[in-house]
């Protein structure tokens, strides 16, 4: 098994375990922490192809994660903005509680 | 395999398998920070420096942070919850080792030709700036205006509205 594999198995590991807590938790701050882990996972492989691909010079998949990053941060602003806001509709974060999305 | 792949990876497990098991919310999160961190290591192990301390800084300088902060505020981590996990986690979990197979099974049958994977050699913050100026510059502008309209969006929305405003507005 090539190195390459090895990242990619490990990135598909992460991801498994982001999908896992997005979707077995019912706590909202959780699932957008699945969310993350997902992304970095993606950003993994993304890395993981750039090194061992024909042409790291060009830093493709370097500057691809270096956006990937900085849309996370602001997927993460906005998201944990809207659970604060949701929070102060409905009092909870609980997603099997959130009912309506009328305010 | 190396050491600068092992030790990344095991943290990252841990971390990741920790975030999944452990039932407090606080304790969650802390998992987490340690497998933002493992992927830190991991970039710099690739020989990604730049990135690498870029996660620390985004992922466990500030992601993590921002995470706590909302635990924070919305009381999250004090009163012991009993059921921390949805109704159908089952499925959830069923469903998420069937990605990993999946997605083991397609890595395990394909074969990669890698090059250059003997040396490891980094490549200067010089040479990052000069194709985020040239070639990607007009992705960095629109990320530019991306992040600042995030900004402005999150203040938008984690505002305190006036009370008697909403009341009348309904």
């Amino acid at each position: 098994m090539t190195s390459l594999a090895l990242y990619l198995l490990l990135a598909a590991m992460i991801f498994a375990a982001g999908l896992a807590l997005a979707v077995t938790r019912r706590n909202a701050i959780l699932v957008l922490a699945g969310v993350e882990l997902m992304l970095n996972a993606a950003n993994l492989n993304f890395l993981a192809f750039w090194r061992f691909g024909p042409h790291p010079e060009a830093l493709t998949g370097f500057l691809f994660v270096m956006f990937s990053i900085a849309i996370a941060a602001a997927e993460a602003a906005i998201g944990l903005a809207l659970i604060l806001a949701v929070f102060r509709q409905s009092r909870t974060i609980n997603i099997d509680q959130i009912e309506q999305l009328k305010g | 395999m190396t050491l600068s792949f092992l030790i990344p990876a095991i943290i990252l497990l841990i971390g990741a398998a920790a975030a999944n098991v452990l039932r407090n919310l606080v304790h969650c999160v802390l998992a987490l920070t340690l497998t933002f961190a493992g992927f830190a290591l991991l970039y710099l192990g690739l020989g990604a420096e730049f990135l690498g301390l870029v996660q620390l800084l985004v992922y466990v300088g500030a992601i993590a942070i921002l995470i706590v902060f909302t635990v924070l505020l919305t009381g999250g981590g004090v009163q012991g919850e009993r059921h921390v996990l949805s109704p159908r986690w089952f499925q959830g979990f069923v469903l998420s080792v069937l990605v990993f197979l999946l997605l083991g099974y397609g890595i395990t049958k394909s074969s990669f030709t890698t090059h250059a994977a003997t040396s490891v050699d980094s490549y200067p913050v010089s040479l990052i700036g000069d194709r985020l100026m040239t070639n990607y510059s007009l992705p960095l502008e629109i990320l530019g205006v991306l992040l600042t309209a995030a900004t402005i969006g999150g203040v938008v929305l984690a505002i305190r509205e006036p009370r008697q405003q909403t009341k009348e507005s309904e």
